[in-house]
């Protein structure tokens, strides 16, 4: 049987600064702040101009355009023709729209559901910077036109979040139901946010270099030694916002089999936020 | 159930936006979810306290509010996610606001920020 086929994983900070960045990257590349940024992009997008991907999983947080906290599932999954971007209250630039596929979405639905995870439906889903960032970094010039998007949303505004441990399981029963899907397709994961970083507080500001560092050795081949940790330990490890690590464990849980460390990027900082970027492919 | 979820040890300067943060600061988070679109934006900036009457904040809220000041929102339930749209409609971004709250110039705060990848 042909069945749909994950080949790899991307990681890589959303920070909105880089959103405005983006446009203008070929003149920024050569300036001092953004050049150690955009330098770590360039393999990336020739792996995935080599791998050919049609279809991104996009893992990321939705950090106040499409959820408000009247209703905050914690996690939720796009099932639309077509995502739109919007503004987004503080100026970063609107991109094109991103195309679904609704037809695999609702497969990873019907397989999740069943797979006793209780997600969130979405026809309707509005995409903000932690969605937007990822996919015009990888696909330069907002080249995304002929792959083809999923969402998958998780809550990382409101506590209680999910806990690594169970973001690791989500990961695993989407790398379960994308291997169940019974068409010939290529498809790649991202774990879009992180690393450390803290906006709110007295300990804005914060960056954990060291523990950054463990988290992008240990998540290649040993990520069970991350999904011990607790949400309150990640806040305290990673700050306040550097959470959304969580994002990066579901997407290494959707890879099915060995990983092999294709490229990666580290940075401090891009405006409060120590960047990672890393290319893992999936190498069964 | 308690609606507070954080019974491990506070970390310094950190505050875990939970239930009990959700419902104090409901009023103000709505009200900064709005300005998601910019008519609301120029609504506020016609007629702010009609604005806050209008979403109902209270007047720890809209003190803070009129402050312009993101621990005062923080402590009246303010989410920094809304906070943020809130901080841009003063062309004022993370960074501006990290100063504010650390008690640093913006300057300082990038330099703090970079010396740690040292």
């Amino acid at each position: 049987m042909t069945v749909a086929h994950i080949i790899g994983g991307l990681t890589t900070s959303h920070i909105p600064a880089i959103g405005n960045a983006v446009p203008n990257e070929e003149v920024l590349k050569n300036d001092p702040y953004w050049q150690p940024f955009f330098s770590g992009y360039g393999k990336a997008r020739e792996w995935l101009q080599a791998a050919k991907p049609d279809v991104a999983i996009v893992i990321y947080n939705d950090h106040g355009l499409n959820f408000f906290l009247d209703k905050r599932p914690t996690f939720s999954i796009g099932a639309a023709f077509e995502y739109q971007h919007a503004d987004e209250g503080w100026g970063i630039p609107t991109l094109p729209p991103f195309q679904g596929d609704p037809e695999l979405s609702w497969h990873i639905i019907n397989s999740l559901v069943a797979d006793e995870f209780d997600i969130t439906s979405c026809q309707e889903m509005l995409v903000d910077h932690g969605f937007t960032v990822p996919m015009s970094l990888f696909w330069k010039d907002n080249s995304y036109g002929n792959i083809r998007t999923i969402p998958v949303c998780i809550n990382t505004v409101q506590h209680p979040l999910p806990s690594p441990a169970r973001c690791f399981k989500l990961g695993q029963a989407i790398g379960r139901a994308v291997e169940s899907y019974d068409k010939d397709l290529k498809v790649v994961v991202l774990g879009t946010g992180g690393m450390s970083h803290q906006l709110d507080g007295e300990r804005a500001g914060f960056i954990n270099k060291k523990f950054d560092l463990m988290c992008m050795d240990k998540i290649v081949n040993e990520p069970e030694a991350l999904t011990g940790l607790s949400i309150h330990e990640l806040v305290r490890q990673a700050g306040a916002q550097g959470a959304e690590f969580i994002l990066w464990l579901a997407m290494r849980g959707a890879l099915p089999g060995n990983v092999k460390m294709v490229h990666s990027n580290y940075h401090i900082a891009i405006s409060n936020t120590a960047t990672g970027l890393m290319v893992l492919e999936n190498a069964a | 159930m308690p609606a507070t979820t954080h019974s491990e040890e506070p970390i310094p300067g950190t505050y875990i936006f939970d239930g009990r943060a959700a419902m104090k600061g409901y009023a103000l988070n709505k009200m900064c979810y709005s300005f998601n679109k910019a008519e609301n934006r120029a609504e506020f900036l016609l007629d702010e306290d009609a604005y806050c009457a209008k979403y109902g904040l209270n007047e720890v809220q809209r003190r803070a509010v009129k402050a312009r000041n993101v621990l005062q929102l923080i402590h009246a339930g303010g989410n920094i996610y809304y906070l943020a749209k809130f901080a841009g409609i003063f062309g004022l971004n993370v960074q501006d606001v990290g100063a504010q709250q650390t008690g640093m110039t913006v300057d300082e705060f990038k330099k703090f920020i970079k010396s740690q990848g040292a």
